[in-house]
């Protein structure tokens, strides 16, 4: 096995509610080596939201550790987390998330602007990752003149702009149709074999048999960690 | 990275543009309202400075006193306790530039078939320098025509306008209460005095003349005013003191008693009418800042809906990298430049409705870099100031609340 990209230990997360403290995620342990391609799954309210959000650092946890490309992210503070954000993982939503009043250029530039990357660099860079996702053409393009799927192929490469180590899709497919669907989760197979670390999270088999191990959550812990069958992901 | 957010800035401005505009319009009124005051009071301040100037400058009155007859007071100037010998006794004081005595009256003069009633006051040359007051054409009468009574005159511009048209006056010959008056010259114009008379609505002639040949007076040698021009401001309070020693003693009144004769300072008067405006023009720029504040709370309020309603852009921004200071400066910014375009679009319109005011209403106005340079200063203040809590609140938000936001 490879290198740890993330190493998580005892992690908990909790939330304040009305009803008092609820437990998201109780004695999570996981780790994920650099290169791997994991599908979380699990029902709605099972805690694979919020242990996406631990793991890209837009949230923090609890109690636990999480080691995220050697770094201890609990101890660090908020611009250090953003630099995390920025540099290390790169975001696919499954709402796209593009902001509407920007070209695509712009918005796959748009992270290059928080580390302080010169405007040509930033227009080369973009233009390179639009062309990686097959959409160099419509570069000019404004985000609500493309369909679904394009819009999403914008999103990855916004999240690839900025050269990763680790992609983290929340659904990435849940607004898209099955063969739309189909032509994203080829282009994470590809990004994967290129080296770059996957997690996936969805709550479709036939999403995540494109990715090498499936996690289950059920009830804010880990029940089930094993490989995609060969012969389903051969298919 | 700076000129990336500024075009950001501009861009979800230009995204609704109306509201931006309206938002500005808090900000140019504010501003217009400021410049377009601060001009026209700083322009009444220059206004009143002229009249003063004009009027003469560290200039006493000297009137004679009141006098009592069976119990009524007649006012000042009713007893004609000055003489032209008092003035003449002022004038050695220390700190006394020049003496005029004078006797000022109306009367009714003719020039062929025309004629004008207007005020005719006698009085020497003095009355010129501590008036700073210029003869345009001809030559002023001399001491030499006040000795001998000479029957010569100066005319202000109004009364010959009125009296010989567009004819040249000097040399040309008048009549005062059937006596003829040769023209010597005529006075620059002075304008309105502080009180709203015409100054240039006036005849001078020699002391002795008006006393002798117009209007007659109680004893020879008495006068009715006596205009005093200290060398310096500074050497007022010192020649007022000493004044009033010398005429009480010239006098002859006790101790105790009242001074026989009024002296006012006519500089205190113009210092009381300037301060008075100052104190307006401070007034009038203090409820146009009023206007600003109201401009600022309007970026205010914009900015906080802007940034609810952006609440996922935020979101979406944290996650792919930006810092609580990238998210606080791309609002601040926003906030700052509605201000400075507004302040600036104010600045001009300002100062267009100045230009448009002096215009209209002939009303003197002054349009000051430093007026402008304070306003534009005041705007991106208020800009930071209202642009921070809306900025600060967008920065400090949960990106997962802010991602989940609909």
């Amino acid at each position: 096995m490879a290198e740890p990209v993330i190493r998580i230990e005892g992690l908990h997360k909790s939330y304040e509610t009305s009803a008092g403290l609820f437990p998201a995620l109780k004695e999570v342990s996981l780790g994920i080596a650099a290169g791997e391609f994991v599908a979380i799954m699990g029902p709605s309210g099972s805690g694979k939201s919020t242990f996406m959000n631990l793991l890209g650092c837009l949230d923090k946890p609890t109690a636990g550790r999480y080691v995220l490309d050697d770094r201890d992210v609990a101890g660090l503070g908020k611009d250090e987390l953003a630099l995390l954000r920025n540099r290390t993982i790169g975001f696919v939503f499954q709402g796209f998330n593009l902001l509407p009043r920007m070209s695509l250029l712009e918005n796959v530039a748009l992270p290059l602007i928080y580390c302080g990357v010169e405007r040509e660099e930033r227009q080369q860079r973009a233009h390179e990752v639009l062309a990686k996702v097959g959409l160099e053409d419509k570069a000019n393009s404004m985000p609500n003149k493309i369909s679904g799927g394009q819009q999403q192929r914008v999103a990855i490469a916004r999240a690839l702009v900025n050269r990763p180590r680790l992609i983290l899709a929340d659904e990435p497919t849940g607004n898209l149709d099955s063969h739309t669907s189909e032509e994203i989760m080829a282009l994470f197979e590809e990004l994967n074999r290129e080296g770059i670390t996957i997690v996936l999270v969805t709550h479709e088999a036939d999403i995540a048999r494109h990715a090498k191990r499936q996690v289950r959550f059920h009830d804010g812990r880990i029940v089930s960690d094993q490989p995609t069958p060969q012969t389903e992901h051969a298919s | 990275m700076i000129f990336a957010m500024l075009g950001e800035a501009w861009r979800a401005m230009g995204a609704n543009r109306l509201r931006t505009m309206l938002t500005m319009l808090g900000m140019v009124i504010g501003v217009g309202a400021v410049v377009l005051m601060m001009s026209i009071g700083q322009g009444a301040q220059y206004a009143i400075k002229q009249t003063i100037a004009a009027m003469g400058s560290n200039l006493f009155i000297l009137h004679s006193g009141s006098t009592t007859s069976g119990g009524a007071r007649t006012g000042s100037g009713g007893n004609f306790t000055l003489t032209v010998g008092d003035a003449e006794a002022v004038a050695e004081l220390p700190g006394v530039q020049t003496v005029a005595p004078m006797h000022p009256g109306n009367a009714q003069i003719v020039y062929g078939p025309n004629n004008w009633n207007t005020s005719v006051t006698g009085t020497t040359p003095g009355f010129l320098e501590a008036r700073s007051w210029q003869v345009t054409s001809g030559a002023a009468f001399t001491d030499s025509d006040v000795r001998s009574a000479t029957r010569v005159a100066l005319i202000g511009k109004t009364a010959a306008e009125n009296l010989f048209g567009d004819e040249n006056p000097v040399g040309k010959t008048i009549r005062i209460r059937q006596s003829p008056f040769v023209i010597l010259g005529t006075l620059a114009a002075k304008g309105q005095s502080m009180d709203g008379r015409d100054q240039d609505d006036t005849l001078l002639i020699p002391l002795t003349t008006a006393q002798r040949q117009v209007f007659g007076s109680q004893f020879p040698g008495s006068v009715r005013l006596i205009m005093v021009q200290a060398t310096t401001q500074e050497a007022m309070p010192a020649v007022e003191k000493s004044m009033t020693e010398l005429l009480r003693q010239r006098h002859r009144i006790r101790e105790g008693m009242d001074n026989d004769f009024f002296l006012r300072n006519l500089t205190a008067v113009a210092d009381s009418a300037e301060e008075s405006t100052r104190t307006m023009s401070l007034l009038l720029g203090a409820i146009a800042s009023v206007s600003l504040l109201v401009g600022g709370i309007g970026i205010m309020n914009i900015m906080l809906v802007s940034v609810t309603e952006r609440t996922r852009e935020i979101g979406i921004r944290m996650a792919i990298g930006a810092r609580e200071r990238d998210i606080l400066l791309q609002f601040l910014l926003e906030a700052i430049i509605i201000s400075v375009a507004g302040c600036f679009i104010g600045l001009l319109l300002g100062i267009g409705g100045a230009l448009l005011v002096n215009a209209l209403t002939g009303t003197m106005v002054i349009i000051s870099g430093s007026s402008a340079v304070v306003a534009f200063g005041v705007a991106a203040t208020v800009g930071i100031f209202f642009g921070f809590y809306p900025a600060r609140k967008a920065a400090q938000l949960d990106p997962i609340e802010a991602l989940r936001y609909q």
